[in-house]
């Protein structure tokens, strides 16, 4: 019996995989350590967002999915007491520099929630707003940053002809992809979507997957999700976190057909989490 | 599985999947027992009845098909539930194949007309049976057990059985030369042990199934085989 089991693995080949080639690094951390306060919440996470992948967290409450995504662009300088150690590089940019132009790197990485958040304003204003921001241009070459932006967003056909009307008045789903389209007018290079499907109905979910691939094209896109269906449609590469720590991360076909911790099975299967 | 889910439904609707895969495969290895006993002792009410048994696995099938999609479409399952169902469905349709064999040769009880019953050739028939029947049988429990190892004895140990069936070959074609009147008995024969050795190849396969569910990939290397009818001729001009 014993014998047996140590000739199987001669049986086995490597998985034949439709994995897409490894992509050239856009967002690397090395030895990322994150403390709100006392509390360590982030343990030595190590990884590689691919350029122009999608890559997917998933894992349970607390895990700290949330709070990588919110590193990536330094949503936690906002709070005090929060700090973040280690490297967390974009391109050749150490994020954590704290002499880092943050307005900068939150133009370069985009970031859309869970709850859609448009400003009161007009559906044009919500993209213009950004714009005028960073960049000062013409009313035509704006005219053509919105329609663009809204397109983008999936979102032109359904607001083509009322631009003026307030950006509340979209039902949740559109709103979701006005707050798509207002990060993309900016032309990030990362766009950061953390559970931006959990209060949309299933039609608005897909359209929003959908969209999600598509802009996979042009951006590299990091996805914190608790779908883990989600996750696994719509991502090339999933991490799976648990307490602070990363515990696995694979090719998504791999990790939601035969993953290779235990705590990624058990937490995928339904079994805690 | 050494944690339960959540979802406690969740377990029993994938018990309950197991289960009926078993209760399928008790009674496909009934059938092939049976078959061959009707054959032997030209039992044609016997083999009628294996017929019959046909119908039941059949409808097995499907409930477990219809329990198996209805369960994906429930809960979404993912990793080793995911592969725990596609290898109840697998199994399933491999059980289904060997009930049809067993039913052909149920069949072919009522077509043997002559007394013609060399003992050499029921006894090689006989213990052709017998193995296939226990690796049916290991397979199975292999399966419900999720027992890796076990699995894999049966995968690696078709070969005797793909060796006998071509000696019963090579013999009956002796018998059909020395008498054409046996030529009859002989071919129904040669389907039998034909079917018998098939039956085989679908225990490898559930093997295969049993292999994927546990590890979560294909079997990629050639299963040895022994199978070499295809090259049992005789000599021409005779």
């Amino acid at each position: 019996m014993n014998s047996l089991s140590v000739s199987m693995s001669d049986a086995v080949g490597p998985v034949p995989s439709a994995a897409l080639p490894e992509a050239p690094a856009k967002v690397t951390t090395r030895g990322l350590n994150f403390y709100y306060g006392e509390h360590h919440a982030l343990k030595n996470i190590n990884l590689t967002l691919g350029t122009h992948r999608v890559t997917a967290f998933i894992g349970p409450s607390g895990c700290g999915k949330s709070t990588l995504l919110r590193i990536f662009n330094r949503m936690y300088d906002l709070y005090p007491g929060q700090r973040a150690t280690g490297q967390v590089v974009l391109d050749q940019t150490n994020i954590l520099d704290p002499k880092l132009d943050l307005n900068l790197l939150r133009a370069r990485v985009g970031m859309v929630f869970q709850k859609p958040t448009p400003f009161p304003m007009t559906i044009y204003e919500n993209i213009a707003f950004g714009i005028r921001l960073y960049e000062k241009i013409s009313k035509s070459e704006m005219d053509g940053r919105v329609e663009k932006a809204l397109r983008g967003g999936a979102l032109w056909n359904e607001v083509k002809d009322k631009l003026n009307a307030s950006g509340l008045s979209l039902s949740g789903g559109q709103q979701q992809r006005l707050c798509i389209a207002r990060t993309v007018a900016v032309r990030p290079e990362v766009i950061l979507f953390d559970e931006p499907c959990s209060a949309l109905d299933p039609i608005s979910t897909a359209k929003i997957e959908e969209l999600i691939q598509e802009l996979a094209e042009d951006y590299t896109i990091a996805i914190v999700t608790h779908n883990m269906q989600q996750a696994a449609r719509v991502s090339d590469k999933t991490a799976f976190m648990y307490l602070g720590e990363l515990i696995e991360f694979d090719e998504t076909s791999k990790i939601f057909t035969s993953p290779s911790d235990r705590r990624t099975q058990d937490y995928i299967t339904g079994r805690f989490g | 599985m050494a944690t339960e889910h959540t979802a406690k439904a969740f377990d029993s609707d994938l018990q309950e999947l197991t289960r009926l895969v078993a209760e399928m495969g008790g009674l496909a290895e009934r059938m092939i027992v049976e078959s061959v006993d009707a054959l032997i002792r030209r039992d044609v009410a016997l083999g009628q009845r294996v017929v019959a048994a046909d119908a039941e696995i059949d409808s097995l099938q499907h409930v477990i098909e219809e329990r198996a999609v209805l369960t994906i479409a429930r809960r979404q399952p993912m990793a080793v539930d995911l592969r725990e169902i596609v290898g109840s469905m697998r199994v399933a349709t491999d059980l289904e194949r060997i009930g049809d064999l067993a039913k052909n040769m149920g069949k072919r009880v009522a077509a043997l007309e002559s007394d013609f019953q060399p003992l050499k050739l029921i006894r090689g028939l006989e213990h052709m049976t017998d193995l296939v029947q226990s690796q049916v049988k290991s397979v199975l429990d292999a399966y419900a057990a999720h027992d890796l190892p076990a699995a894999m004895t049966v995968w690696k140990g078709d070969e005797e059985v793909d060796a006998i069936c071509t000696s019963l070959f090579r013999e009956l074609l002796t018998y059909m030369m020395e008498d054409p009147r046996n030529i009859s008995f002989c071919i129904h024969l040669m389907f039998c042990a034909k079917n018998i050795e098939r039956i085989g190849d679908h225990a490898t396969n559930i093997a295969e199934t049993v292999f994927y569910m546990i590890e979560g990939q294909q079997i990629l290397d050639k299963r040895p085989k022994g199978d070499m009818t295809t090259f049992a001729t005789t000599i021409s001009g005779n």
